[in-house]
């Protein structure tokens, strides 16, 4: 019968795969347990962050020691404060770790999240083109958006909804100008990207310092324009999903993540973190 | 020119070094897209081969929705399958919203239409006076089956590997509904995608080359199969 034996063959090649995938189901199971024997199975958190706190690469650190003290498995979903913010309001997430404070307040007062605790800050910088088209410095960052807006240089927004496109809206709120025109590109991406099509635009764009020290390396065409000032501050809150409203939501796990998160122990991980690569904390100290 | 050598540099490091994150990640996508084109496999070939074989009333209809399927972009079944399996939707007791699961359920979605679709068409050339002559022949229905089935190897082994292309190429729905979680749901698709938004561009360009590297790796042996000369 060699009519049959192209079949059979395909058959037992992806027998095979599926014994393996079986196999290592079991292995990556078994290991685990070999390690932390007496313990029981982990439970699962889920942390809707912003794509700053895993992009600056400040989770790796955090988390395992979280996952380590409280045997908790971590799912962290990296998405823009808007989406993280949404996630929360329909009960997708256990915890939240983001920085809009305006919008994180119509959560509490919704009931949506309860337990909210301030964890740090870092600062917002504007960079742009080194050849400085628009000619903006200093720590004004109303004067330096009026400029550039005057001068028709380019300006590259998140557009995601995103805690620093929140920022960025806020402050043309504030010079009571609304962006438009060719000039004004919105791409709709994460802080990374949206830095590299400015780099390549030779735009104006206001990002959180954590990414800027991450990608510095690759931005050649930017540097720093406008930094220091007190309308730059970027506040970064922690708080839970509120059991009440939402089924399902770990609200044990995500309370020992709020006090660990606030805990001196945690703030100064948070502050070191950074200082050996690049000269500087990333993140600071900024509990309640 | 000078990071593409750094990323080829990176790549072939990372796999002698056994940098257990990658090969956890390569085995993790290995083990969804197989585990996915299996699923569609076993669904699609028959459900292909009774739609191109048979006529009823309907069909044309059937066959306008799975080549419309085809082109499912994964970004809108990605988003299907998550609202699907929110903790407020229909399936959210089951807790599957990132996990490796969901993704297989993702790219069973866009593959599914692909091989279905192929593999009717491949029946559909099957020339009538041929399935005449096998029933005057006298062949039991087990028997013509497995005649026509070596008829349509070629296209049919082709199905599997358009199939295979779409899930292992795929990161729109695997993002969605994974998540990209380190140790769980990280693929070597959506690990490129965040090591470039992180600016790591030498690494984004070494895991491309592993993935390269494992889809040609298994196109090559699907293609051999598919190619081998009957031996009789």
């Amino acid at each position: 019968m060699l009519k049959n034996r192209f079949f059979a063959t395909l058959f037992v090649f992806m027998l095979l795969f599926l014994a393996a995938c079986g196999n290592t189901e079991t292995k990556q199971e078994s290991t685990p347990e070999k390690k932390v024997e007496p313990k029981e199975e982990p439970t699962e958190l889920i942390l809707a962050t912003t794509t700053s706190t895993q992009d600056s690469g400040l989770l790796d650190v955090l988390l395992p020691i979280f996952e380590e003290e409280n045997n908790v498995k971590v799912k962290t979903i990296a998405v823009g404060t808007g989406q993280a913010l949404e996630m929360g309001t329909k009960g997708e997430a256990d915890v939240l770790l983001v920085h809009a404070p305006k919008s994180e307040e119509e959560l509490v007062t919704s009931g949506d999240a309860v337990n909210r605790k301030r964890v740090m800050y870092n600062d917002f910088i504007l960079v742009g083109p080194k050849d400085n088209p628009a000619d903006v410095s200093g720590d004004d960052i109303l004067a330096a958006f009026k400029t550039i807006s005057e001068g028709k240089a380019n300006f590259v927004t998140r557009g995601d909804d995103s805690g620093t496109h929140k920022k960025e809206l806020g402050i043309w709120t504030a010079v009571n100008i609304e962006p438009t025109g060719d000039t004004y590109i919105s791409t709709g991406q994460g802080m990374g990207a949206s830095l590299q099509i400015a780099n390549e635009k030779n735009g104006y764009i206001l990002t959180d310092r954590a990414t800027w020290l991450a990608q510095e390396k690759n931005l050649t065409s930017l540097q720093i324009a406008v930094e220091g000032g007190k309308d730059l501050m970027n506040i970064y809150h922690v708080m839970q999903v509120n059991p009440e409203k939402h089924e399902m939501v770990n609200s044990n796990d995500a309370e020992k993540f709020v006090e660990f998160m606030v805990s001196s122990e945690t703030q100064d991980v948070i502050e070191s973190f950074g200082k050996d690569e690049y000269g500087q904390s990333l993140f600071f100290k900024y509990t309640e | 020119m000078e990071l593409i050598f750094d990323g080829l540099k990176k790549a072939i490091e990372m796999i002698l070094t056994g940098d257990r994150e990658i090969l956890e990640i390569t085995w993790l996508t290995l083990r969804v897209c197989f585990m996915a084109i299996i699923i569609s496999s076993i669904i699609g070939l028959p459900l292909g081969m009774l739609l191109g074989l048979t006529r009823f009333k309907g069909r044309k209809i059937i066959l306008v929705l799975i080549n419309i399927g085809m082109g499912l972009p994964p970004v809108v079944a990605g988003l299907w399958i998550t609202m699907l399996l929110w903790r407020s939707g229909p399936l959210g007791h089951l807790q599957l919203l990132y996990s490796p699961t969901a993704i297989v359920m993702a790219q069973v979605l866009v593959s599914l239409p692909i091989v279905t679709g192929l593999t009717s068409s491949a029946f559909q050339q099957i020339n009538e006076k041929m399935l005449l002559q096998i029933k005057a022949l006298g062949a039991t229905n087990i028997q013509t089956i497995a005649l026509l089935l070596k008829q349509t190897k070629i296209p049919i082994v082709a199905a599997i590997m358009a199939g295979f292309g779409r899930v292992i190429a795929e990161v729109g729905a695997a993002m969605m509904v994974g998540g990209n979680i380190q140790g769980d749901t990280r693929i070597l698709t959506t690990s490129i995608v965040m090591e470039v938004s992180k600016g790591n561009f030498d690494v984004a360009l070494a895991i491309s080359f592993i993935l390269l590297t494992v889809a040609l790796l298994i196109t090559a042996a699907l293609t051999l199969l598919q190619q081998r000369k009957r031996v009789s």
